[in-house]
């Protein structure tokens, strides 16, 4: 239990940003097959980080919850080999296999050594992995039942159960609405034959990045490269995702028994790599996504002690992905809680950020950029996400020129032009209050 | 599960965890670490080597006069630093009835001192383009920035400002306590798992300060006064009772320097440690049921058991025999708990072990998890116990435990990626009172564990006896919606 909080505790350690002190110049090519390769060699530390990133998220999913459960179950058979085999030969060598599933995509990490042996080893059970998975029939029963469970469990949690109601009152029939983990009735839909299937036609060269950083040369990252993507049927990319549709202003509540409420609202505001993406990302960091130099936090949390967590956040994806504003609050708050964010999102984009405000998030984003590149860990998830959105090599190294150029005038104009704030999707999770008569109306369905 | 775990191994593997807030450990009397002593006193000169000749990944120490200890490694892969100021003050340190308080102060040195405005110390951190926080543990509570290195002597004058001029002004005290109590709801009143640990460490612990949560019992908090915030504040931050920690592109000697321009001024300040408070010896199992707004039912088992810190010298091999032993059970897929629990015997949705083996006072060894579909918690408790019971009669295969050894070695080197992590080992130590100089000791002496040895620890530490259990059960009709707990 302690070892996933770490897990947590040092993701959260390690902010993610964008762009480099030095340059970070990224090499790039395409293996025979057509997978697309991402390499920045770091020689200090003798390890490897590989990421491999198929667009086969949950966007994809016929039954929701098959894009999840055909990565969970990758490495529980491969081959000639079953869970235990897989598992006892990375660990053997001290690899580490990792990965996540979201709505655009599905993502399998190893970190190894890099001498000869261990690191052959590693790729030998890694390639295996991607490649020939059997999703042996007694593991798919069990996983299909365990990650039923879990979202049976996830039914009274209020964090899990706001997101869910707030994507889908955003998305509506848009693929985006359903959670990448599925639902209890549609994973309960999913058989075996389905992951078979969803492999097949998803976790193919031709839908495939490769992001290596690490102590390897370029001869050597081409080799591991090959020998991943060549066991890998070539097969075809994935088609472009349909339009979101702008929803409609809603708001709903969710009765749950909690002493605090969870609250989400927003809107389908930006795609990876859209346009005026770094007016919004500029504008949102001085809003809401600065931790403590944010507007939000100041004038929620310092100024009148509402709540512990207050942010507002841009969630860029292929197809329009959510600007949002989150916070939780006690109960008899709430009210004033989504007044207040309301109140401040209108005059922000009426206003604008003060040019002092724009100036503090100036200096601290361009002022940061040597820490966003100093850990491996880090770098090769920005290059798998330069690869997989298929933004330019050089998205680090000009993140901060681009930054500069801002304006609060072009914060003003791309906020406008993107976020309205008449139109927000609002989505609160806690219980009633009996007290204070309540000014929004509960349990209204979206649209 | 579209994530999946990644385990950790090293000093920290399970320490941190409780580090941000709720659960950590602590130690039986505190062995006043070299910060307390007088040892004699070497110049900057003598403390490194001229910047041209210092090697990456060597710890530099210099101690100021007043006390204040400071600690330098260098890594040259990016021009940045992290800056990290230790005190050695948590909960472990506090009293019935102002539980909470080290926490509620870590908030409110982000406010006021005699010359900055509140809010006014994270501005300045951020215009220069740097990350910073601070967690509170039971042990420790430290605060940290990572930033380009131009900027560190500034990062100093800040920490140094705050370590004795902090202006604690009700106003801004009124807000933040109730900011901490919505962070309270949030990690504990509204989170099931999160109430019964807490009962659970309140029921492993009688009289160690260990029993109280990091973050305070509500009832304290809402009892809390700006006094009580400012005596603990004269109390502990001091520079004799404070570690400062670099790791990054720096230059030893320049960074002694800073700190002494920054720190050198303050006065060493008089203090009495803390008392022991070890814990009282159990006499019977101890059985606490948890009900809360859940569905799934949750088991956690302790057992009490040294650390580092508290154990004696010929006995160190078994906290490193422990620390092995929790791996053996919970490391990766290949370990007992995920492959026979989860997987093969389907008992077990979920089942991990934790044991932080460099906290202050003795810490606890500790099995969680939730049982799989129909099955019971005694079910599960039965199918953890035997495994316990397994430890106990046969020795852990060769495989095995190579297996363990194998990935210890390589986080060994995965955790120099990390410059927060590398700061993070050495100021524990420290603060914690094992000494950071110990910090290359453990993939040695984890390789050096036998089988023999972890059959041994198993047998002398876990009877049914000196077991604790916590059932996390959902509420029966007619009960309070307030999770409310009652003994078996």
């Amino acid at each position: 239990m302690n070892r996933w909080l770490m897990k947590l505790s040092l993701a959260l350690v390690a902010l993610g940003f964008v762009s480099g002190a030095q340059a970070v110049e990224i090499q790039h090519w395409t293996t025979d097959e057509g997978a697309r390769v991402y390499f920045y060699p770091a020689h200090s530390i003798p390890m490897l980080d590989v990421r491999v990133v198929f667009d086969a998220g949950s966007a994809r999913d016929k039954r929701s919850g098959t894009a999840a459960m055909t990565q969970g179950l990758l490495d529980m058979g491969a081959g000639e080999w079953d869970a235990n085999a897989i598992a006892e030969q990375l660990e053997s060598v001290g690899a580490q296999l990792g990965g996540s599933v979201g709505r655009d995509s599905a993502a399998l990490s190893l970190r190894s050594l890099t001498d000869e042996s261990r690191l052959d080893a590693a790729l030998t059970v890694f390639t295996k992995v991607l490649s020939q998975p059997t999703f042996p029939q007694a593991d798919f029963e069990r996983e299909q039942a365990r990650l039923i469970q879990a979202l049976r469990q996830q039914k009274q949690q209020p964090g899990a159960q706001v997101g869910k109601a707030y994507y889908r009152a955003l998305y509506g029939d848009h693929p985006y609405a359903a959670p990448s983990s599925g639902d209890e009735e549609s994973v309960s839909l999913i058989r075996r034959v389905h992951l078979f299937h969803f492999h097949k036609r998803y976790y193919v060269a031709n839908n495939a990045v490769i992001a290596l950083v690490g102590d390897v040369d370029r001869a050597r990252a081409e080799a591991v490269a090959a020998r991943i993507s060549s066991q890998l049927r070539e097969g075809e990319a994935a088609p472009e995702l349909p339009e979101v549709v702008a929803p409609s202003a809603s708001q709903q509540r969710i009765e749950m028994d909690t002493q605090q409420s969870h609250i989400l609202m927003g809107l389908p505001a930006v795609r990876r790599g859209g346009p005026d993406y770094y007016a919004l990302y500029v504008g949102n960091h001085i809003f809401g996504g600065s931790g403590f130099a944010a507007r939000l936090m100041q004038r929620i949390r310092e100024d009148r002690g509402l709540a512990y967590s207050v942010y507002s956040r841009l969630s860029p994806m292929s197809e329009l992905g959510p600007f949002t504003m989150g916070m939780q609050t006690r109960n008899e708050q709430r009210e004033e809680a989504i007044d207040l964010l309301r109140s401040n999102l209108r005059e922000f984009i009426q206003e604008g950020p003060t040019e002092e405000e724009l100036q503090k998030s100036l200096d601290n984003i361009i002022g940061s950029e040597a820490l966003r590149t100093d850990k491996n860990a880090e770098l090769v998830r920005y290059l798998a996400m330069i690869g997989f959105y298929e933004l330019p090599l050089d998205y680090l190294d000009t993140f901060s020129d681009k930054v500069r150029e801002v304006s609060r005038d072009d914060v003003k104009a791309a906020w406008q032009r993107h976020i309205d704030p008449d139109n927000l999707v609002q989505v609160v999770v806690g219980a009633s209050v009996e007290a204070a008569p309540e000014k929004a109306p509960t349990s209204e369905a979206p649209q | 599960m579209p994530q999946k775990r990644v385990f950790l191994f090293g000093w920290l593997a399970l320490a941190f965890a409780a580090s941000v807030l709720t659960a950590c450990q602590p130690q039986s009397s505190e062995r006043q670490s070299s910060a307390d002593s007088a040892s004699p006193r070497l110049s900057v000169a003598d403390s490194a080597p001229p910047a041209d000749q210092v090697a990456p990944g060597d710890v530099y120490e210099y101690r100021l006069d007043n006390g204040l200890l400071v600690l330098v490694k260098v890594d040259r892969r990016a021009p940045v630093a992290v800056n990290q100021v230790w005190y050695r003050v948590g909960s472990s340190y506090e009293h019935n009835g102002i539980t909470g308080v080290s926490h509620v102060l870590e908030h409110m040195m982000f406010k006021e001192t005699d010359t900055l405005a509140p809010g006014e110390f994270s501005e300045i951190v951020s215009r220069y383009g740097g990350e910073q926080n601070a967690f509170t543990n039971r042990d420790y509570t430290a605060y940290f920035q990572t930033i380009a290195v131009e900027h560190l002597p500034r990062m100093f004058e800040l920490e140094a400002d705050r370590m004795r001029n902090l202006k604690l002004s009700p106003e801004e005290f009124k807000k933040e306590l109730e900011v901490v109590k919505e962070e309270r709801i949030w990690r504990t009143e509204d989170k099931p798992t999160g109430l019964a640990y807490e009962r659970f460490m309140a029921t492993v612990y009688m009289n160690s300060p260990y029993h109280h949560p990091v973050i305070g019992w509500m009832e304290d908090l809402n009892s809390l006064t700006l006094e009580d915030a400012a005596d603990w504040y004269q109390r502990w931050y001091a520079p004799n009772r404070a570690i400062v920690v670099v790791v990054g592109d720096v230059d030893p000697r320049t960074v002694f320097e800073q700190v002494e321009a920054a720190f050198g001024d303050y006065e060493a300040v008089d203090l009495a440690p803390p008392k022991p408070q070890q814990e009282t010896p159990q006499r019977g199992q101890r059985r606490v049921r948890v009900h809360g707004r859940t569905e799934q039912p949750h088991l956690y088992l302790g057992w009490k058991v040294p650390s580092l810190a508290t154990v004696a010298t010929e006995d160190e091999w078994q906290v490193f025999a422990l620390d092995v032993m929790a791996s053996v059970l919970d490391s990766g897929a290949s370990s007992r708990f995920p492959r026979e629990l989860v997987r093969e015997n389907r008992i077990a949705q979920s089942a991990g072990t934790s044991y932080n083996i460099t906290s202050r006072l003795r810490s606890t060894f500790m099995l969680s998890g939730a049982p799989a579909g129909e099955n019971t918690l005694e079910e599960l408790e039965e199918a953890m116990l035997s495994h316990i019971k397994r430890l106990q009669t046969e020795l852990v295969g060769e495989d095995e435990l190579a297996r363990v050894k194998s990935q210890v070695l390589a986080q060994d080197v995965y955790q120099k990626d990390s410059m927060f992590y590398q700061g993070m080992v050495m100021g524990m130590l420290e603060a914690n009172g094992i000494g950071y100089e110990r910090a290359d000791e453990y993939v040695d002496r984890i390789q050096a564990v036998t089988a023999e040895q972890i059959q041994q620890v198993a047998k002398i530490y876990f009877s049914d006896q000196t077991m604790t259990a916590a059932e996390l059960l959902p509420q029966t009709d007619g009960q309070d919606k307030t999770s409310q707990e009652g003994a078996l």
